[in-house]
């Protein structure tokens, strides 16, 4: 791999930027891998690369039914941050924060990672009442966080409507500094370079079929360019948990829905950090291209089709000029679905499965892409050791028959 | 915009209704004789197909009524609509 570098870029500019060095290879996939990692999103190949990096494991496939990053990696508001409730959640989080705050350098790939802070706004006494308590167990979490009030908010962001008249009036808000965006297709460009560099075969429109097993034990996938042995399989499909799930009649507490977003035509800039409200429902950053981007919720109904309801953009939308008046006659530019698998606690689903040599990692639902390094870094260390690290111990799927789910819905500053 | 027929109240707008996720989930008669893992299928795991689905529907701002719905989840179209209780036109409960 070619290092990126002012040097690179100087001798590159000589031969008029023709003779780059392709990011990562395409290859033809092996007959037999390790390690397969099923699912080739930016925590798929986050995986790859931590196998790869931490653990030695370079005989590893990427397979990718359609292009990498093209599902929710390319689909979501890019926002990062690690303020959540509870324990468990807030060193998952945490734990990917402190990578995200390395990641540009760990991968010589500008993630364009920005701490430009998220403001989550309060509108009622109990929001308040909520933020606070949040507040309180970030920081003795030895996670960053704030609680601003309405003044402050108004400081921090001019054009935001902080009048008492408004119909849902902003009583203040909680600030994670550490807190912010990062650009995501860079993300999963960054992981595939990095894991390709260490020798790990990236295959893309090679959709998996099948999963097959003898005795328990996982042998191998079926793939749209043929059966490929593997001694592990890592599923990492998001959306489409559930349908890889049952291949292997593994029934899952996923439901699949269509969350949209949708981004503005450029303007300058207006907006330097992030700000959410649980109450009217919205999120909004602007990229550093200038354009808004806006985030909505999830379709009640459950939905692979990769769009959703209009009333949910417009409700969306809605909320957002609420808060932000003056954006009444920009125009929107582009709007699309993903589809998130969303677990009935709001976290994720790490660990090992009762077929030995098959993990999954899912349900991280809304909030996948803050978490990418982290999923991807405990992943790898889950299917490495055969066994969780702490940090993903308390996300096994056991918790839905022993009851102790991780409730972070509406609790944490989850905006669905 | 999905139009749902409501069995009662004839096709509506999809926002006077709210979908209450996969129809044809029994509740155990005897909770209390059930393993954790049973309880635990029972309460949270759901097939989440691609392709059709048997769902619940209520109509929250018109008759208040539940109903199930068959529907493709890929292209969302509604295949068919019957009343609570009923077996689904094509089977499959």
């Amino acid at each position: 791999m070619n290092r990126y570098s002012l040097w690179s870029l100087v001798r590159n500019a000589r031969t008029h930027h023709e003779d780059w060095q392709a990011a990562w290879r395409s290859p033809e996939p092996k007959r037999e891998y390790d390690v397969v990692i099923v699912g080739g999103g930016a925590h798929g190949l986050a995986t790859a690369y931590y196998l790869a990096k931490e653990h030695g494991i370079t005989n590893v496939a990427v397979l990718e039914k359609g292009w990498i990053g093209g599902g929710n990696t390319g689909r979501n508001t890019t926002i990062v941050r690690s303020n959540y409730l509870w324990d468990e959640a807030t060193h998952l989080y945490e734990k990917s924060m402190k990578l995200w705050e390395g990641l540009s350098q760990e991968l010589n790939f500008n993630v364009m990672f920005s701490q430009r802070g998220v403001l989550n706004l309060g509108h009622t006494l109990q929001d308040m009442r909520d933020i606070q308590r949040r507040v309180n167990a970030n920081r003795l979490n030895g996670v960053d966080g704030e609680v601003l009030t309405a003044a402050q908010v108004k400081a921090m962001v001019p054009i935001i409507n902080a009048s008492p008249e408004a119909r849902y009036p902003i009583l203040g808000a909680s600030l994670q500094r550490r807190a912010g965006t990062a650009r995501h297709d860079a993300v999963a460009w960054g992981f595939a370079r990095g894991a390709d560099a260490c020798g790990v075969d990236i295959i893309q429109n090679c959709e998996v079929t099948g999963i097959r097993r003898e005795g328990g034990q996982v042998v191998g996938v079926e793939t749209a360019k043929g059966y490929i042995k593997a001694k592990k399989v890592g599923v990492v499909a998001a959306g489409h948990s559930s349908v890889l799930a049952a291949m292997v009649d593994l029934r899952l507490p996923i439901e699949s829905h269509p969350l949209q977003a949708l981004v503005s035509e450029p303007i300058k800039p207006v907006l330097d950090t992030v700000v959410m409200s649980n109450a009217v429902h919205g999120y909004i950053s602007q990229s550093d291209k200038g354009d808004l981007v806006i985030g909505a919720g999830i379709d009640a109904y459950t939905g692979y089709g990769q769009r959703g309801s209009f009333s949910i953009i417009e409700g969306t939308l809605a909320a957002i000029l609420e808060l932000f008046p003056s954006f009444s006659r920009v125009r929107m530019n582009r709007q699309w679905g993903g589809i998130v698998d969303v677990c009935p606690d709001a976290c994720p689903i790490i660990g090992l499965t009762p077929v030995m040599g098959l993990y999954f990692n899912c349900g991280w639902g809304t909030g996948g892409f803050k978490a990418t390094p982290g999923s991807g870094w405990v992943f790898a260390h889950t299917m490495a050791e055969d066994r969780p690290h702490e940090l993903n111990a308390a996300f096994s799927i056991d918790r839905f028959f022993t009851g102790h789910l991780i409730d972070e819905h509406g609790a944490a500053a989850v905006a669905h | 915009m999905l139009i749902v027929t409501c069995p009662w109240c004839g096709p509506r707008e999809q926002t006077e209704f709210s979908c209450g996720g996969e129809a044809h989930i029994a509740r155990p008669p005897d909770p209390g004789a059930l393993t954790d893992e049973q309880w635990g299928d029972y309460l949270f795991m759901r097939k989440n197909p691609r392709g059709r689905h048997l769902e619940q529907w209520v109509h929250t701002y018109g008759c208040r009524r539940w109903f199930n719905v068959e529907r493709d989840t890929v292209t969302y179209r509604i295949t068919a609509v019957y009343k609570a209780g009923e077996e689904p036109p094509g089977g499959g409960a």
